[in-house]
């Protein structure tokens, strides 16, 4: 037995014996839980394919001037019609859709999950195993039961999306509410907070730069799994990549990751001095 | 009369509290419980009485319980055991609602670390109390205004703390736990992080301030001068327990046990010891406009008690001069008929709460005891030159023995 030359735990048919039983069983359950993000993802997405590009362009221009200044502004500005120019402009506009949908649903998740695990510190542990298992599985691994429950598409590729990006918002949530230096609490509590008062008056308004830090690093994890996402079915600029890699075209690939590398550029930055100028008030 | 009371109250912090409830009870030490079971006990039979209206001192070195202590009178901290009534209500059993109602009614506080809110500008830090009381805007403000005057701060109301120097920083705590308008102010450690000339200047502000509005105050420190400055009556705790409690003389000129007496080791007692806590009615006293009052009456009971200063007062023991037997001998010769004749002209009162440093001229360039009297001119006694130095003598004693 312990040669090891032979399986002895058949795991791997267990595995699959259920997920077959789920698939068989329990598909209507997964296909409502699908529900609600294929009507956010189609709204979102109806939404921003419908606007003329140009208008698109000018308001996150003025988003990235708002929030951060004059340079990000003409970067945000420049960097677009030059990916417009690409031909890229349509699968950009998807993935944009994609990653607002998923962070959309990270974030109504994420933040509350944090404030729950930062504030006590059973449920932290509870969740921190499963927060690693979302971080580090090989997103081939679940690609595979994802498309058996919800079927191939945008919407399958939004949720493989949520389960790589959820982790950091509700970690950097939690971390921020912990941060909070525990006299703020106690002097909330000496002059007659509530709990809520506590997390909606000190926690919460204290964690804000980290949560916003969360939502940053959300942002570029939905961002990394464009790629991945196609390789289900999803559109947007991860198709340009897997079309190219498929095809041996390394100038179709080279674009499509060109534009995923600044879209997350510019989402990025936007995302920071937000987070930074909560901080300065 | 009694605002808060304190009866038995213990807290334990570990996992199984009332298994170390039982062995503190069963007489083991705090170390002993420790080491058997892991148990940290954090006070050990508090039972003390908080007048209304007055400052109370809760002084021990850092480890004795005196922030556990003041956290379980609003139950930041949860007793393990015992009763905190206040005007009545025993706040142990009080529910959460009711909990609530309590904080923000009958309490305030004020931290050491100041723990003022960062994000929000100062007006809003000292409107937090009120914020969470539900109170509007308008009242809020105007309420809080008031508070920020009281301390000195007005015109900084749009700042924000970390913009603020560390004393003018706990001004905005005091304002925040004044503009509640609390009975009860809780000050843990209040000036403790103060730099020493603030820290008076503070403490002087307290004291104005309770001269304006008197409120109970239950007062964390570990400075023994801070304590003796302000406080009305102090509770000394070692190890979790309440070894003393009394007026700072009361502790001075009687320590409970040696603990106290090394806490008050170093302290100048001229500083502390009032005329008032000393003054003895050692010496003869004439009633004025009485045929004991006249001059020769006086020297003649003088000489056959064989006694060389009497102090003269009217019927209520208002106090009016002193004559010795010279200046009853003088005023004779002249054909004086009145008392007052006689009276020795340099000669001074100390006020009961005048302390021995003040009166020490007096005593030393004098020959008499120097009388003592109240505030409505009552006479109490005297401290004669005598006294004064065997008062000296054993607050030395006190200290050295400690040593």
């Amino acid at each position: 037995m312990f040669s090891f030359e032979e399986k002895v735990i058949p795991l791997d048919t267990w595995i699959t014996n259920f997920i077959d039983w789920l698939v068989e069983g329990y598909r209507w359950f997964f296909q409502i839980l699908k529900w609600p993000v294929e009507v956010t993802l189609t709204g979102i997405q109806q939404g921003i394919t419908a606007l003329p590009p140009l208008l698109v362009i000018a308001v996150l221009g003025i988003v990235a001037w708002r929030v951060s200044g004059i340079k990000l502004g003409v970067f945000t500005v420049v960097t677009l019609i030059f990916i417009g120019l690409l031909g890229l402009w349509e699968d950009t506009m998807i993935t944009l859709a994609m990653v607002l949908c998923s962070v959309v649903f990270c974030t109504l998740a994420g933040i509350p999950l944090g404030i729950l695990a930062g504030r006590s510190d059973r449920f932290e542990m509870a969740l921190r195993p499963m927060l690693d298992a979302m971080q580090t599985t090989p997103a081939f691994v679940y690609l595979v039961p994802i498309v058996m429950l919800f079927s191939i598409g945008n919407v399958a590729g939004v949720l493989a999306t949520i389960v790589f990006a959820l982790p950091p918002i509700i970690r950097l949530t939690s971390l921020g509410i912990r941060q909070v230096h525990p006299e703020l609490v106690e002097a909330a509590l000496a002059f007659g907070a509530t709990n809520w008062q506590v997390l909606a008056k000190v926690q919460i308004p204290l964690a804000l730069p980290t949560i916003m830090a969360g939502l940053n690093q959300t942002i570029m994890m939905a961002l990394s799994m464009v790629v991945i996402a196609s390789l289900i079915g999803a559109g947007g600029l991860g198709a340009p990549v897997v079309l190219g890699l498929n095809t041996l075209d390394i100038g179709l690939a080279t674009i499509g990751g060109l534009s995923i590398v600044l879209i997350a550029i510019v989402l990025d930055r936007i995302t920071q001095s937000m987070g930074t100028t909560k901080k300065q008030n | 009369m009694a605002q808060i009371e304190i009866k038995n109250l213990f807290k334990i912090f570990g996992t199984n509290p009332t298994a170390g409830l039982d062995l503190v009870r069963a007489g083991k030490t705090k170390e002993e419980i420790h080491e058997q079971t892991g148990l940290t006990v954090g006070v050990q039979d508090a039972s003390f009485t908080v007048n209304s209206g007055e400052i109370f001192v809760v002084m021990g070195l850092s480890g004795s319980g005196k922030s556990t202590l003041v956290r379980m009178l609003n139950r930041l901290i949860d007793p393990t055991s015992g009763a905190v009534i206040v005007d009545g209500d025993n706040v142990m059993e009080m529910n959460k609602e009711q909990l609530v109602a309590f904080r923000r009614n009958k309490t305030s506080m004020v931290f050491q670390s100041f723990a003022l809110m960062p994000h929000q500008t100062v007006l809003n830090n000292v409107a937090f109390g009120l914020e969470l009381a539900g109170v509007d805007k308008t009242q809020r403000y105007e309420r809080s205004m008031d508070a920020l005057k009281q301390v000195g701060l007005d015109g900084w109301e749009k700042s924000y703390p970390k913009e603020l120097s560390g004393g003018m920083q706990q001004r905005v705590g005091l304002a925040r736990g004044l503009a509640v308008d609390p009975d009860i102010m809780l000050m843990d450690e209040a000036f403790s992080a103060l730099d020493p000339l603030i820290r008076t200047e503070m403490q002087d502000e307290l004291l104005k301030l309770q001269d304006r509005h008197e409120r109970t105050i239950v007062f964390i420190s570990h400075d023994l001068d801070e304590a003796l400055r302000i406080g009305d009556r102090i509770a000394v705790m070692e190890g979790g327990r309440v070894v003393q409690v009394g007026t700072p003389e009361e502790i001075l000129q009687n320590p409970a046990d040696d603990y106290v007496r090394a806490f008050f080791r170093g302290v100048d007692p001229t500083g502390v010891i009032a005329a008032g806590d000393i003054a003895r009615d050692s010496q003869p006293t004439v009633i004025w406009h009485t045929p004991q009052g006249s001059p020769r009456a006086t020297l003649e009971m003088l000489n056959n008690r064989d006694m060389e200063f009497a102090y003269v007062l009217d019927s209520e023991r208002r106090y009016y001069g002193i004559v010795s037997t010279d200046s009853l001998r003088s005023a004779i010769e002249q054909g004086a008929t009145k008392i007052d004749d006689a009276f020795i002209k340099e000669a001074k009162t100390a006020k009961v709460d005048d302390s021995m440093q003040d009166f020490l001229p007096e005593v030393a360039s004098h020959a008499w005891p120097i009388p003592v009297v109240d505030e409505n001119n009552i006479y109490q006694g005297v401290v004669s030159k005598n006294l004064f130095l065997r008062t000296l003598h054993r607050a030395e004693e006190n200290a050295h023995f400690a040593e």
